[in-house]
């Protein structure tokens, strides 16, 4: 077990009306790694990811963060502790420019989960503005700041969604299938600014179907099936496990 | 600390419509809406849509009470004038505060919920507020009479400093006539200007990304409660200092102020000039009262005088068809004027403002799609 497990789910259950999602889940992630979670669909990867955010409360069970409980919080606390997530859906706000898009979380780090900040403009955030920029910069969006976010491309709201991740500087970030809905070329940028984030030490849960990126990024793998973790190690390890060749890569891959 | 006030496009547009609502009793003659009463009406109820879009134009919070609040502020008004002072300063301090108060409570309740759960729980909240002055309450609002001066009012204040005025005034400049329209006029452009900054705030950024996208919001860190029962105080605060300025235009406060209609009314006013707009709201609010104050007074002999150019006939016919969209029948015109607007333009007159503006610009391009609707900042 690694000394300096930052991410500590412990003992999780999630009944749904009688239906186990999720059974006996202990899992450990040491702090700068990532940790890739895979199985086959309905599997309860995303069930898994809801409890870690609080937007579902577990059954049984605790997820601890770096000392932190966070089990029976909301998500704007946990993700004020520095708890970041993307979504297998963008959720982005449509309505306003990108570079709006990315401020706001700037915002909420520097500001706290409430501020009545009426006596500034929002042209006079230029330090905001500029970390806007830059991120903005690093995902290759830059050239379209200006724009409506709901007028962007599936695969470019992913990558405006994951600005607005790392514009936070999160401790902990969460990814719902990243790379979901991109062509090849996007999916290889989309990993090259991940693993150019690993080396700035943050840590990374992923949820992936893709095993090009999965084998790609992750130093360790946990592999879901029906509610369980039926395996567990480096990604050598699991590639030639044989419960995982039955239950997920062997008909895929 | 490099804090831009206001930036160049807010100073114009504060400019350009502070020119606007001064000037109102020159561009209003040929409508024949330029006196002093109904100007001041355009003042009140374009504050009260100002405030309202700051909560349903940003937040996208539907309220279906305002009108609660706007009467809370008539009742605080004229309390303030019986108890304290004629003088107006107190009565719009006193309302805006119990207005506040009032929202807060309103609101922290009704904010548990969203989309038309919340609304229908002002609307409860308002009738709620409705049925309590007009019955369980005539101790303080008077009931079904309404609340009104009398010669026995203690006036403390006034008292204390031997002035015996007997109307609203400002500092002893009686409100009447213009005096009272320029007073709310420029209360209005105060509460433009506010409006204005709260929109181009940080703040007012939240309010707009919680409209677009409430759970990123959430899993970006942000409290959101706090921000929709601000923009909600602030709103019904908005509303307070409308329903008092209608106090001190006449000092008479009664419990149909609160009464659903009039929260409809503020909502169609958003709706008409273009909800998220600055200068919309303010645009549907005088369109709203110019119709319920000019298009009712049209009568039969307006009209026959209107259309006497043509054949007898023809013309009694013609009068007979316009006179049911006159008079009493102004509510049938200004129900076609809001379906044809919301259907043809969603974003209200100041999308029709817009489009005209876009197609003036790129005559070259026919045919080219209409831009999408967007807020103006």
């Amino acid at each position: 077990m690694p000394d300096n497990v930052v991410l500590h789910v412990s003992d999780v259950h999630k009944n749904f009306a009688g239906l186990h999602a999720l059974s006996d889940i202990d899992l450990q992630v040491a702090e700068g790694q990532t940790h890739a979670i895979i199985g086959p669909n309905g599997a309860g990867k995303s069930t898994l990811l809801n409890v870690i955010v609080g937007r579902l409360a577990p059954s049984r069970g605790a997820v601890v963060f770096d000392g932190t409980v966070l089990t029976g919080r909301k998500p704007y606390e946990i993700n004020q502790i520095g708890i970041a997530r993307v979504f297998q859906t963008p959720e982005i706000f449509p309505d306003l420019t990108v570079l709006h898009n990315v401020m706001i979380p700037a915002l909420s780090r520097r500001d706290g989960a409430f501020r009545l900040n009426m006596m500034r403009t929002l042209d006079s955030e230029t330090a905001i503005r500029q970390e806007a920029e830059d991120v903005l910069a690093d995902v290759g969006l830059y050239e379209r700041r200006l724009a409506h976010a709901g007028a962007l491309s599936r695969g470019d709201k992913r990558r405006m969604e994951l600005a607005m991740c790392l514009i936070q500087k999160p401790r902990l970030l969460l990814l719902d299938e990243p790379t979901a809905g991109m062509s090849r070329h996007d999916t290889n940028t989309t990993i090259e600014l991940l693993k150019k984030i690993k080396s700035r030490g943050m840590t990374k849960v992923i949820i992936e179907h893709d095993m090009h990126v999965v084998f790609s990024l992750a130093d360790r793998i946990s592999v879901l099936a029906g509610g369980r973790i039926i395996a567990e190690g480096m990604p050598d390890e699991v590639r030639g496990d044989p419960r995982v060749r039955e239950a997920y890569l062997g008909g895929a891959h | 600390m490099n804090t831009i006030l206001v930036t160049r496009n807010d100073l114009l547009l504060l400019l350009g419509f502070t020119i606007a609502v001064l000037a109102m009793p020159i561009w209003l003659q040929p409508f024949g809406a330029a006196y002093p009463d109904l100007m001041q009406r355009f003042a009140i109820y374009g504050i009260f849509a100002i405030g309202f879009n700051i909560l349903f134009g940003l937040t996208g919070y539907l309220s279906f009470g305002h009108a609660a609040f706007f009467g809370v502020g008539s009742y605080a008004a004229v309390w303030s004038f019986k108890l304290l002072t004629m003088d107006a300063i107190p009565a719009l301090v006193f309302a805006v505060l119990i207005s506040g108060l009032f929202a807060l409570l309103i609101g922290y309740v009704s904010l548990k919920r969203s989309g038309i759960y919340f609304s229908i729980l002002t609307l409860a909240f308002a009738q709620m507020s409705y049925n309590l002055a007009y019955s369980v309450l005539t101790p303080i609002t008077n009931g079904e009479t309404g609340l009104q001066l009398t010669l026995a009012d203690p006036r403390h204040l006034d008292q204390a400093l031997g002035i015996s005025s007997r109307s609203p005034a400002l500092l002893g400049q009686p409100l009447l006539g213009y005096a009272g329209f320029y007073f709310c006029a420029g209360l209005l452009i105060v509460a433009f200007f506010i409006a204005q900054r709260i929109t181009g705030s940080p703040f007012g950024m939240m309010l707009r990304a919680i409209k677009s996208n409430q759970t990123r919001m959430h899993y970006t860190g942000f409290n959101t409660r706090p921000y929709t029962l601000a923009a909600f105080v602030i709103s019904g605060m908005y509303a307070g200092l409308a329903g008092a300025l209608l106090a001190i235009t006449d000092p008479l406060a009664g419990a149909e102020r609160m009464q659903w209609a009039a929260s409809g009314e503020v909502v169609l006013m958003t709706i008409l000039g273009g909800v998220g707009t600055l200068v919309g709201p303010v645009i549907g609010a005088w369109i709203i009262k110019y119709f319920e104050n000019i298009f009712s007074a049209f009568n039969e002999g307006i009209l026959h005088r209107t259309f006497d150019f043509l054949p007898d006939g023809l013309e009694d016919a013609v009068v007979l068809v316009t006179s049911k969209f006159v008079g009493e029948g102004w509510h049938l015109t200004l129900g076609l004027v809001f379906v044809l607007i919301v259907v043809f333009l969603p974003g209200g007159i100041m999308e029709g403002v817009r489009r005209l503006v876009h197609w003036a610009r790129r005559p070259a391009e026919p045919g080219r799609a209409s831009p999408r609707p967007q807020p103006a900042e």
